[in-house]
């Protein structure tokens, strides 16, 4: 049981880093804006992202395939300190998630929200359950159907990036957006 | 007299370190306050072989923790041999400093230990405490932490609370892939052991003031549970299915109800339910968040945890959830607010200069002292005497372990647990 956990968030970390490496590769990306405010990591964290090599990733996802949505769309948006506002940057991402669900209506979606370590245990799950409602309210406003959401709160429970500091901190305060049926490909 | 006249001097510099603190807060660790000098006590080995010398051992180490008293080098002791059965050679003790002697027998009667030992005020020459215990073999350390009590009650005036345990969360694994299982252990760090497997994150247990049943939360991909787990029997009882997260369990302090939170919409507030009637109750309705409530020990009020004043605060309110008001005043932002067991003291972890601190003040806000100072300082736990915090401690990058910290901030120390652990929580004195 946690040794298939494990494995499932080292997929994750791999396809993170995959989709950063194939925006970076693809200066017209229809959405680019990912990575522009100086507060947004624009490259995968080094220390989570051990990678081995993604090609099968990269060059084939399958249309509609959770490889798809994280690659083409990108399934992380991030926030500042103790705020949850859906940022500048974050919108044409869950843009691009809202236009990508409503092309998939079978897909339905998690939301987890995540903090970094700069805060306690208890107000960080309040906190990460504002940042994942606050991209659940995007993502209906831009159409997308309440019953297709579900949202968590993970706090400070599950860093993507396990170092400590400011670009660690700033790439644990996020917002998740997970698939968990429906999508093409298994 | 004069051995009673210094503990009650030691008593009177705690309190008066604590209600006499400047209203500016002092972030000093380790600092001497009131000069209070420990109280040197020789603890000869228990007669009876090993195990008297192991028990020996253990009540020397509580002592010693607490910082209040300064078990003296067994080997500069004069009298060898001494058994209760006599009186001590005074002048033997008096040479080396003693200014309080424990001496103990054990020996085995039908298969149990039977613990006998005095306690002699050395310059008086008079005998303090003469008790006799027993117990089953196996529960050697109990016998060791309850005459750890009755000595540091005996010689401070206040209860002691070395008869305890320590529920808490043991963290394995890399940052970022933690497993977190419920361990629960002596205060001391002993006899730890283990209660959920790990296969899903467990966070912020409590103890019921029976001391065998325990609250916590286990987050899960589909959602978080608030269980009810009894120590005696090993049967797990979720609290009830909520529209929304549940989280930040506690038990009010005789045991009847679960304060907690549910979020929902993004909007966390704070529940009670009646574990009589499974009927609950929400007590907060602002759209801040509202988080990490704690019961007065009478029952009346509820300190919680509030940002609807644009930062995360500490307000207190009935406990039927009217007059909600702000406590904290200070820079910075305080969470965790965790009500003493005498009722006159709120622990907090607070947030200031790029540091975490462990504090307290009084119930209404007044008199703010912070204890410690590092990178990450988080959710204290009272002893149950509430002279002693335990909390959890993290450097930059590195692994949560467990702190404990007097209320004078003089006593700073990790607690003897050898693993990573967060969230702790003390126990009630044993029965």
């Amino acid at each position: 049981m946690v040794t298939s956990f494990n494995r499932k968030t080292a997929l994750r970390l791999v396809l993170i880093g995959t989709a950063a490496a194939s925006l970076a590769a693809c200066a017209h990306h229809p959405k680019p804006s990912f990575p522009t405010t100086p507060t947004a990591p624009a490259a995968p964290p080094e220390r989570t992202a051990p990678a081995p090599a993604p090609a099968p990733v990269t060059q084939g996802a399958l249309p509609g395939s959770e490889q798809d949505f994280v690659v083409n769309v990108g399934d992380r948006v991030y926030f500042d300190f103790d705020k949850y506002e859906v940022r500048a940057d974050a919108q044409p991402i869950l843009a691009a998630q809202a236009d990508w669900l409503k092309r998939y209506p079978a897909v339905a979606v998690r939301i987890e929200g995540n903090c970094d370590e700069r805060g306690t245990r208890e107000y960080n799950l309040a906190l990460g359950a504002r940042r994942a409602n606050a991209v659940r309210d995007f993502l209906v406003s831009h159409g997308i159907e309440p019953g297709r959401i579900t949202t968590i709160s993970y706090g400070k429970e599950k860093p993507v990036d396990a170092g400590s500091g400011d670009v660690a901190d700033q790439h644990n305060r996020n917002a998740h957006t997970a698939i968990v049926s429906g999508a093409r490909g298994g | 007299m004069r051995l009673m006249t210094l503990a009650l001097t030691l008593v009177a510099a705690l309190s008066f370190g604590l209600a006499a603190a400047p209203a500016r807060a002092d972030i000093q660790v380790n600092v001497n306050r009131g000069d209070v000098q420990p109280l040197p006590i020789a603890i000869p080995a228990f007669g009876g072989g090993q195990v008297g010398a192991d028990i020996a051992g253990v009540i020397s180490a509580n002592l010693q923790r607490s910082g209040l008293f300064r078990p003296l080098d067994p080997a500069s002791f004069i009298e060898k041999g001494l058994t209760t059965a006599v009186q001590p050679q005074f002048s033997a003790w008096k040479q080396i400093n003693a200014q309080a002697l424990l001496n103990g027998e054990v020996t085995n009667e039908n298969g149990r230990l039977k613990v006998s030992f005095r306690l002699w005020d050395v310059a008086a020459e008079q005998q303090l405490l003469g008790w006799e215990l027993t117990a089953n073999p196996e529960n050697w350390r109990r016998v060791a932490h309850q005459i750890s009590d009755k000595v540091y009650q005996q010689l401070t005036g206040e209860k002691g609370y070395f008869d305890t345990r320590v529920v808490f969360v043991a963290e394995t694994g890399a940052r970022g892939s933690k497993t977190k299982r419920l361990g629960i252990m002596d205060q001391d760090g002993a006899n730890p052991s283990y209660l959920t497997d790990g296969s899903s994150i467990v966070m912020t247990p409590r103890f019921s003031s029976n001391s065998q049943e325990i609250t916590y939360m286990a987050l899960r991909p589909e959602g978080s549970t608030i269980y009810l787990f009894n120590l005696d029997t090993g049967r797990r009882e979720s609290l009830g299915q909520f529209p929304g997260m549940v989280f930040a369990p506690r038990f009010s302090a005789d045991g009847q109800k679960v304060a907690f939170s549910v979020a929902r919409g993004g909007n966390s507030d704070v529940y009670v339910m009646d574990l009589r009637s499974h009927t609950s109750t929400r007590l907060t309705a602002d759209p801040a968040i509202d988080t990490s409530p704690s019961f007065s020990p009478d029952g009346t009020k509820i300190v919680f945890n509030s940002d609807r004043a644009g930062s995360p605060q500490l307000y207190v309110m009935n406990a039927d959830g009217s007059n909600p008001h702000r406590i904290s005043f200070g820079e910075g932002r305080y969470t965790t607010p965790v009500w003493s067991p005498t009722g006159e003291f709120i622990a907090f972890t607070k947030q200031t200069g790029g540091e975490f601190h462990i504090g307290v003040m009084h119930a209404d806000g007044s008199d703010e002292r912070l204890l410690t100072s590092s990178y990450l300082d988080e959710g204290p736990t009272w002893a149950p005497n509430g002279r002693v915090l335990m909390f959890a401690r993290e450097s930059a990058g590195g692994a949560s372990k467990l702190w404990s910290v007097d209320v004078t901030g003089r006593i700073l120390q990790p607690v003897p647990y050898p693993g990573a652990a967060s969230d702790p929580a003390w126990s009630p004195l044993l029965q």
